[in-house]
């Protein structure tokens, strides 16, 4: 069933891509929409909906991170930091640890104006740095924020965390343990962020980011205040962050710092390469395709092997993975599966996209 | 007063002085030409005044304000436009996309119009649309708009960055050797559009090699020669300067 | 003042193994304007290849005598070759395509090298720690109110020595004159008959050799290695390279040192846990404040 899922979502999200014609496209949205929301209700498998719940909130980071990176071509690689911020928000503000009890839904919104606003503060200072150097400083920072969680132990439970979360409630009913409500509110949060983000690529905003990605000297002639623009990227980009780490230790019921470490932010980027750069479909393929690796095949190998009386434990492998797949999409298809052509010229050829 | 004042400038990179007290005015509605050998020093005026660099001494006015030391999208909001010497287009936007970028600085939609798609935002968005069109259009660029702007010949690109400079609706726009490049046709083209837009209201400064551009199509030129100026006046006066004449030896059409 | 000066000295061993990393970092990014991720990993690499020589010599704990020279001496070239090695065959597979692509890029795929090699490490020794022999004898020297081990007189040493022979290497020789020439302007060394791949594999592959040799020379003095030490070295090591001033060799191994200091102290002073977000944040303001470093190169930009 499963795979049926996952099948559906990326080919459809394929078909999206490769197909023009309107009428065509209302069809395949339709029937994408009729499975992802339909299907639970016939086939309602917890464990299941959990991974797809889990692919959701990748969904919505890969999202949110293409902004910053594959609309306005600025790497950051602390990503994790502001799903942390978000997390950790819900965790304080929905739990014992404080004895502040908020609402699930309220704090959506405060932890992704909490995240934005890390973003600004830590974006403000570093993004006029050029490409590697901002690059090493979102790591930085990505490294400092769950090692500060980590260390301040009586507020955050230090390396255990804050476990026991709340349940979010839905118009007084709880949504337990179950993973279906949070499929569902995942759902939601893609279809959110897909219909802002869209909205922000065909706008003055998502004109100006291209244009500082392809000329910035000649993106400031033209008025555009470079500075600010990247810091607007940034935020928001953080913003989803923070609204995936809220829906994130909801449904886990549990935060800890390990669960935010610069693998995570790694794990996003290589989403944003594999699946296409700058472009919203790939994005979604590539976050897809890796949560179904990690998420079902890596698994399912494991009890292959265990099958066969094979020693192997497929999931240490995870990295070699990533590592295997950035080195490789960036030999050899550098505009990743679903190349946005902007983007993957830009990644080939010298010429374009100066700073 | 003069739309644009240059008092004194100087610029030096490190031992090399660029610029050595440089004064001329630009006045509203002429077309001035900017003249002279090899490492004048004329497009460090321009870097200047678009706010490139800031001048290491001397002031520039722009429409009574004081504008060097500012940072560059500010000159361009407060309506200054340029085009550059090595095209630098929006190469994988296409040619409609380049002109509406161009009219960032005169759009209001902020961030939450743009996340919202706002009725405003979207009304707004097809007017920009609509003015892109009429540029290109002025331009001779209509039938391409759709186009890649890296795809264009070299002579479309070039009217290209003109229409995406017009896009701002500058006051004052300068052109940095727009004919370089160019073949007769082409250049003679350049020529009408120049004065097309000049028919607009639009003040141009022009940074130019090709004299019998300089020499028919301004009413003024100004002449730098190692960093200073060395004459200024209309084209029938400067080409019987003899200070003009030394400093090129004879050379340049 | 005792601990003050034990923490000193502790901090200098430190940051001589930093500098060591150091030194690969602001080279190769001087040359080919690349972070090399993946150059932290080398270095573990370094201390778990001298891991397998000194296993396959036969050495479990201390070695005392002449043996102890020729055990060194094997241990710290093998490791320094094989990471050299390595680190040729980085460049060669996975950077040299991408030299003129945009810097996303290589950077992206640096990262992945270090995946990979990561996960290589953890699979070969294991997820947790493992432990290193002592090799050298702990004899400790009073010098007056400072108590030095032979160990740490030995990395310093080591670090110092490598720094003047790569300064000197860099300087005087035709293939060091090369490299400063290929730093400086790529297409210019090539017109003037430089054989340019060959001088950036071989920075590549001294930059190895020495990671190569830190890391044997970390695995002697903790007595343990981990598959996962590079990357926090690396990053360290990093901001050290940035601190000196990328591209500048005196400049890194002196942020080496500073790095190895500014962690020993606060480690002293404000418990381990927080020496890491110390230096972090070091890092984050060197780049935001003095990007060209302290002792920089200063590299005007062109328009």
């Amino acid at each position: 069933m499963i795979y049926l899922y996952f099948a559906a979502g990326i080919g459809l999200t394929v078909a999206l891509q490769m197909v023009q014609a309107p009428r065509k496209r209302l069809a395949i949205g339709a029937l994408l929409a009729a499975i992802l929301l339909l299907g639970p209700l016939v086939n309602g498998n917890d464990a299941t909906l959990n991974v797809l719940a889990d692919a959701g909130i990748y969904i919505v980071l890969a999202l949110g991170l293409n902004v910053v990176v594959g609309y306005a071509g600025l790497l950051d690689l602390g990503y994790a930091a502001f799903f942390a911020i978000g997390a950790y928000a819900y965790a304080l503000l929905a739990s014992p640890q404080l004895g502040i009890h908020l609402p699930f839904w309220a704090i959506l919104f405060i932890a992704a104006a909490l995240a934005s606003l890390f973003g600004i503060v830590l974006g403000a200072p570093t993004l006029r740095l050029h490409g590697d150097y901002l690059a090493i400083v979102t790591l930085g920072f990505g490294e400092i924020v769950p090692q500060v969680f980590q260390n301040l132990t009586k507020l955050t439970g230090g390396p255990n965390g804050i476990a026991a979360l709340d349940f979010p409630t839905f118009f007084g009913r709880s949504f337990g343990q179950g993973s279906m409500p949070y499929y569902y509110v995942s759902l939601g949060a893609i279809a959110l962020t897909l219909l802002l983000v869209r909205n922000l690529r065909d706008s003055r905003l998502g004109r100006a980011w291209m244009a500082i990605r392809e000329d910035e000297l000649a993106a400031k002639h033209v008025g555009i205040n470079t500075t600010a623009v990247k810091l607007a990227a940034f935020a928001l980009g953080a913003s989803f962050s923070g609204l995936g780490g809220v829906i994130f230790a909801a449904k886990l019921s549990l935060v800890s710092p390990d669960l935010f470490q610069f693998q995570l932010s790694v794990l996003i980027v290589s989403m944003l390469v594999l699946g296409g750069m700058g472009n919203i479909a790939g994005v979604v393929v590539g976050a897809l395709v890796l949560t179904f690796v990690n998420g079902v095949l890596l698994p399912q190998a494991n009890t292959m092997a265990a099958a066969v009386h094979l020693n192997v434990d497929f999931g240490q492998y995870h990295f070699l993975i990533y590592g295997a797949i950035l080195v490789g999409i960036m030999l050899f298809r550098p505009g990743g599966l679903l190349p946005n052509r902007q983007r993957s010229e830009e990644l080939t050829n010298p010429q374009a996209g100066t700073s | 007063m003069a739309l644009l004042e240059l008092h004194c400038i100087s610029k030096r990179f490190g031992r090399v002085s660029a610029l050595a007290g440089v004064s001329f005015a630009v006045e509203r509605g002429e077309l001035l030409a900017v003249i002279g050998p090899n490492g004048a020093g004329k497009s460090t005026i321009f870097n200047a005044i678009t706010g490139i660099y800031a001048p290491d001494a001397g002031s520039i006015e722009f429409d009574g304000a004081r504008i060097d030391g500012r940072p560059t999208y500010q000159i361009a909001v407060a309506g200054i436009a340029r085009t550059f010497q090595n095209v630098r287009l929006f190469t994988f936007m296409p040619a409609i996309d380049n002109v509406m970028a161009g009219e960032h600085a005169r759009l209001r939609s902020n961030l939450f119009a743009s996340l919202l798609h706002v009725p405003g935002e979207r009304r707004e968005e097809a007017r920009a649309r609509e003015r892109a069109r009429e540029l290109l259009a002025f331009v001779g660029l209509e039938r391409v708009r759709n186009v890649e702007a890296g795809s264009l010949d070299y002579g479309s690109q070039r009217r290209l960055e003109i229409a995406r400079a017009l896009a701002s609706r500058p006051q004052l726009l300068l052109l940095d050797e727009p004919a370089a490049g160019m073949n007769p046709r082409e250049k003679a083209s350049l020529r009408d559009l120049l004065q097309a837009i000049r028919a607009r209201g639009v003040t141009q400064m022009l940074v130019e090699h090709d004299m019998s551009l300089v020499m028919s199509a301004s009413e003024r030129i100004v002449v730098l020669d190692r960093g200073e100026k060395i004459a200024q006046g209309p084209p029938a006066q400067i080409r019987a300067d003899r200070r003009v004449i030394e400093a090129y030896l004879g050379a340049g059409a | 003042m005792h601990q003050f000066l034990a923490q000193l000295v502790n901090g200098i061993s430190l940051g001589g193994i930093y500098a060591l990393i150091a030194l690969g970092y602001t080279m190769v990014y001087g040359i080919v304007e690349l972070i090399n991720f993946a150059h932290g990993d080398v270095y573990t690499l370094g201390s778990f290849f001298a891991l397998t020589i000194l296993a396959a010599l036969g050495v479990t704990g201390e070695v005392h005598g002449p043996m102890l020279v020729a055990d060194i001496a094997i241990a710290a070239l093998g490791a320094a070759l094989l990471c050299g090695i390595v680190g040729l065959l980085i460049e060669r597979l996975a950077y040299r395509r991408l030299r003129d692509a945009p810097r996303l890029a290589p950077l992206i795929t640096a990262i992945g090298v270090s995946f990979i090699l990561e996960n290589v490490m953890q699979v070969w020794k294991g997820p947790s720690p493992v432990q290193f022999p002592s090799l050298i004898p702990n004899p400790t020297l009073s010098l007056g109110a400072l108590d030095v081990n032979v160990k740490q007189l030995v990395i310093v040493g080591l670090a110092v020595a490598t720094m003047f022979a790569l300064q000197v290497f860099v300087a005087r020789t035709r293939l060091g004159k090369a490299m400063r020439a290929t730093a400086q302007d790529r297409d210019a060394a090539q017109l003037m008959g430089i054989n340019v791949n060959a001088t950036i594999a071989l920075t590549f592959l001294i930059g190895g050799a020495l990671a190569g040799i830190a890391g044997f020379v970390s695995g002697v003095y903790y007595q343990s290695t981990w598959f996962f030490n590079g990357f926090g070295a690396g990053l360290k090591a990093f901001t050290a390279a940035v601190m000196g001033g990328i591209g500048n060799l005196a400049g890194a191994m002196l942020g080496g040192f500073a790095i190895g200091i500014i962690e020993s102290f606060s480690t002293w002073l404000i418990g381990g846990q927080w020496s890491n977000v110390v230096v972090f944040a070091i890092l984050i303001l060197v780049l935001v404040f003095r990007p060209s470093g302290l002792l920089g190169e200063s590299r005007p930009t062109k328009v």
